[in-house]
């Protein structure tokens, strides 16, 4: 399998957090949920070591950005309203990367999520990944949307144009051993 | 014993409050509690085999015995992202 083998090759390498013109702000935690609006920024400055730079170890920050789209299932979106059980929410962001790291060892992941009423094209969740290599920090991404969406406690309220519905998706299960692998098979895909 | 519930989402318009607190005899696990709340708002009842449960703010399964002073959480399916 094409992720194993790369996150066998692990290796450290390339320094990107010791830029002498990168220039560390006040340092941001790795999970969060909030009412205020998301910044890609943010999450990667996230992933590094105590918030700052990424570590010297990562040669590679790959980034998601969620985003409310204007038309789902043939209707148009006029918003969405988030909400969430916030400590359990936090809890499951850092179970999400504590499940990368076993995937990709040195893989170092953030996750931002937002809360409360979204306009169209606002974000709603902004992920960093930080790897020695980018093959990990591709797929580690992608897992952690995934997972998010499988087992986070996260509620969209989607407002529409003649009405308006709670989203439901995934039972949420963190020891669903199936829905966990299916998120690792399309990280990989 | 006395514990609080927590509701969300679809759950909550259900019911028409976001927290509850309920007595509950001892022993009784958050199926049970579920069931009972499942008896005083009937739509709950859709939701049987489509929730998830947490306790104080740690997922746990339906069949966890519950203790005073809990804060047990009724998750429907989530839909972040």
């Amino acid at each position: 399998m094409p992720c194993r083998l790369a996150a066998a090759r692990v290796r450290s390498t390339i320094s990107g957090g010791n830029d002498p013109c990168y220039t560390p702000k006040m340092s941001v935690s790795r999970f969060v949920v909030t009412s205020r609006p998301l910044h890609l920024d943010d999450v990667v400055r996230a992933v590094g070591e105590g918030g700052g730079a990424p570590p010297a170890t990562a040669g590679a920050v790959t980034s998601f950005l969620g985003l409310v789209r204007r038309e789902n299932l043939g209707k148009r979106v006029l918003r969405l309203e988030y909400e969430s059980y916030e400590p359990l929410a936090v809890k499951a962001f850092e179970r999400i990367a504590a499940e990368a790291l076993e995937r990709w060892p040195a893989v170092r992941l953030a996750v931002h999520h937002r809360l409360g009423a979204l306009e169209v094209g606002e974000a709603s969740v902004a992920i960093a990944a930080a790897s020695p290599h980018r093959a990990e920090a591709f797929s580690a991404c992608r897992y952690a949307i995934e997972r998010v969406k499988q087992i986070a406690p996260i509620w969209k309220h989607e407002f529409f144009e003649g009405g308006h519905v709670w989203i439901e998706g995934a039972l949420a299960d963190p020891d669903d051993s199936a829905a966990r692998e299916d998120a690792y098979r399309r990280a990989c895909a | 014993m006395r514990v609080t519930v927590r509701l969300f989402a679809r759950l909550r318009d259900i019911a028409g409050a976001g927290e509850l607190t309920r007595e509950l005899p001892d022993g009784a696990t958050a199926r049970v509690l579920w069931d009972l709340l499942a008896s005083e708002y009937a739509e709950l009842g859709t939701y049987r085999d489509a929730v998830s449960a947490a306790v104080n703010a740690e997922y746990a399964k339906m069949n966890r015995r519950l203790a005073d002073g809990d804060e047990v959480a009724f998750l429907p399916p989530v839909s972040g992202g």
